[in-house]
């Protein structure tokens, strides 16, 4: 009990902060481009009731899902080939780099270019948007396993890709979780993005429903809390449950 | 070509083929300053098969380098080094090693650990669960097979780095001041388990360790090589004729000890030393 009062109640004083400041600036104002946390609220039952949120949201994470996969495995596969191989390491990590420093929405029109306005467009800017940062996590927490591990294992007869499946890559792996919250969260950004600017004729998703609402701003407010709660959400319950976890088996948690 | 090679024995087998054997060793090793040092110069000994021999020598006098050598982590840069005549190319689970650090991997439950090693030199199945069993029941680690190597104390830490090692039945055991960083009481209760497991042995299990600590050598080998500071060489060769399973309270177990202790300080205290 002390702890959900310690940690939840803090944010949740900071959310409530939020909404009557913004309740006061709105009833302040009186705007049609400030609606009060009221008609939001409205809004979102509205949406949540004709379903019109929850099909977008649906469409949205299985697009998510798809490319975080095929991101996580590019990224690891590859941060592991750049760990192996030093030529590699020099010829492709610098590459890599750049395309982490290049903001994703930059590939949006290529994409348009080469797989028209439809779902696969969205799909790689997902893709190339979030797996630099999962190869360049994997790459570095390789590089940091206490050589050790990597002596003992050779001497128990692990070599070559036994050694690196058995001891190196799990010995990596909370290095590699950095990665993956990492990864979710240029994922999650690329793909709204996506969205947003690609909508093909008849797709949905949370995006695609945010591009239709400029004229409705209540409606606009709520996709987008609905957007910054699935993003919250599965940084802190997925991803934050999976190091606690991992970090815990370990004993690498400070006591509680 | 069948007949001729059928006439050779192969050399593990002919008698007087030492189990280990270092030839001339000379190991350099870079500091992280990039300067190469000469760790150990020009080291010559053999160890018979089953016999417990402990390098003792100062910190820094590449007692560990000639291990590592040995283990086939580490490149000789002058020399031979030979396990049962033959050189020797790399790692492998007929050397098992025995570090400072127990080594154990901190994903894997105690009992995983030494599953590893096993699954390692393809033992599958239910033999590699019964075989860690046993081998952590051997060493007193059965009330915590599932344990996590972190919920363990820094000396059942170290008998499970032992029970993996064991498991695969190593014809050598490598180890490199394994006990250094325990207190006195912990650390006797190892030597004792590593009497204990190498008389159980039977001859068949050759014992290399490295210690800088006097007593542990005389208690646990049959000869005790001393190696000078930096760049290492050996200055003399002990041979321990005290009754198994030893203890510090032996007397010819003190007299051999003040001996060593001696020679080391005389060797401390000479000129350009």
């Amino acid at each position: 009990m002390r702890r959900v009062a310690h940690e939840v109640l803090p944010p949740l004083a900071g959310i409530a902060g939020l909404i009557v400041v913004w309740g006061v600036i709105a009833a302040t104002t009186s705007s049609a481009s400030i609606p009060s946390p009221l008609a939001v609220w409205d809004a979102l039952v509205d949406g949540l009731r004709a379903g019109t949120i929850q099909e977008a949201a649906l469409k949205t994470l299985i697009r998510l899902a798809f490319s975080f996969v095929v991101a996580v495995v590019l990224g690891t596969g590859l941060g592991v080939l750049l760990a192996l191989n030093e030529f590699a390491r020099r010829a492709i990590r610098p590459l890599i780099v750049a395309l982490q420093i290049t903001p994703f929405v930059a590939w949006v029109p290529l994409a348009v270019v080469w797989f028209g306005v439809s779902e696969r467009a969205v799909v790689f800017v997902t893709i190339v948007g979030s797996f630099p940062a999962m190869a360049l996590a994997t790459l570095q927490a390789i590089r940091q396993v206490p050589p050790l591990y990597e002596r003992a294992g050779r001497t128990l007869g692990a070599r070559g890709w036994t050694l690196y499946r058995k001891i190196v890559v799990p010995a990596a792996l909370p290095g590699m979780m950095a990665g993956l919250q990492q990864a979710w969260g240029f994922a999650w950004k690329a793909l709204m993005a996506g969205e947003l600017i690609v909508v093909a004729a008849g797709a949905t998703g949370l995006g695609h429903l945010l591009a239709g609402q400029e004229h409705d701003v209540a409606a606009l407010l709520a996709t987008l809390a609905v957007i910054v709660a699935i993003g919250v959400a599965v940084d802190y319950v997925v991803f934050g449950q999976l190091d606690r976890r991992i970090r815990a088996r370990r004993g690498l948690l400070p006591e509680a | 070509m069948s007949d001729a090679t059928a006439t050779i024995t192969p050399p593990s087998r002919e008698a007087g083929i030492p189990k280990l054997s270092v030839d001339a060793l000379t190991v350099e090793r870079t500091l992280a300053n990039g300067e190469r040092i000469v760790a150990a110069r020009d080291v010559s000994f053999d160890i018979a098969t089953g016999e417990f021999v402990c390098l003792l020598g100062p910190s820094g006098c590449g007692k560990t380098s000639i291990l590592n050598v040995l283990a086939g982590l580490d490149r000789a840069s002058a020399g031979r080094a030979l396990l049962d005549g033959e050189p020797i190319e790399g790692p492998g689970p007929d050397r098992a090693v025995l570090f400072q650090d127990p080594a154990l991997f901190p994903w894997l439950s105690v009992r995983a650990n030494v599953e590893l090693a096993l699954e390692l030199i393809g033992v599958d199945g239910d033999e590699r669960l019964e075989r860690a069993r046993a081998a952590l029941a051997s060493v007193g680690l059965s009330d915590v097979l599932d344990a996590q190597p972190h919920e363990l104390s820094a000396g059942m830490r170290q008998r499970a780095a032992l029970a993996r090692a064991l498991a695969c039945d190593p014809s050598v055991v490598l180890g490199d001041e394994p006990f250094g960083v325990l207190d006195a009481q912990t650390r006797e209760l190892l030597q004792n388990e590593v009497q204990r497991v190498w008389m159980g042995s039977g001859g068949r299990t050759t014992f290399l360790f490295i210690s800088h600590n006097v007593r542990e050598a005389v208690l646990l080998a049959d000869r005790v090589l001393v190696m000078s500071a930096r760049p290492g060489r050996l200055l003399e060769e002990f041979r321990i004729h005290a009754p198994r399973p030893r203890d510090l309270d032996d007397v010819l177990v003190g007299r051999v000890v003040s001996e060593i202790h001696a020679l080391m300080l005389r060797e401390q205290e000479r000129p350009g030393a």
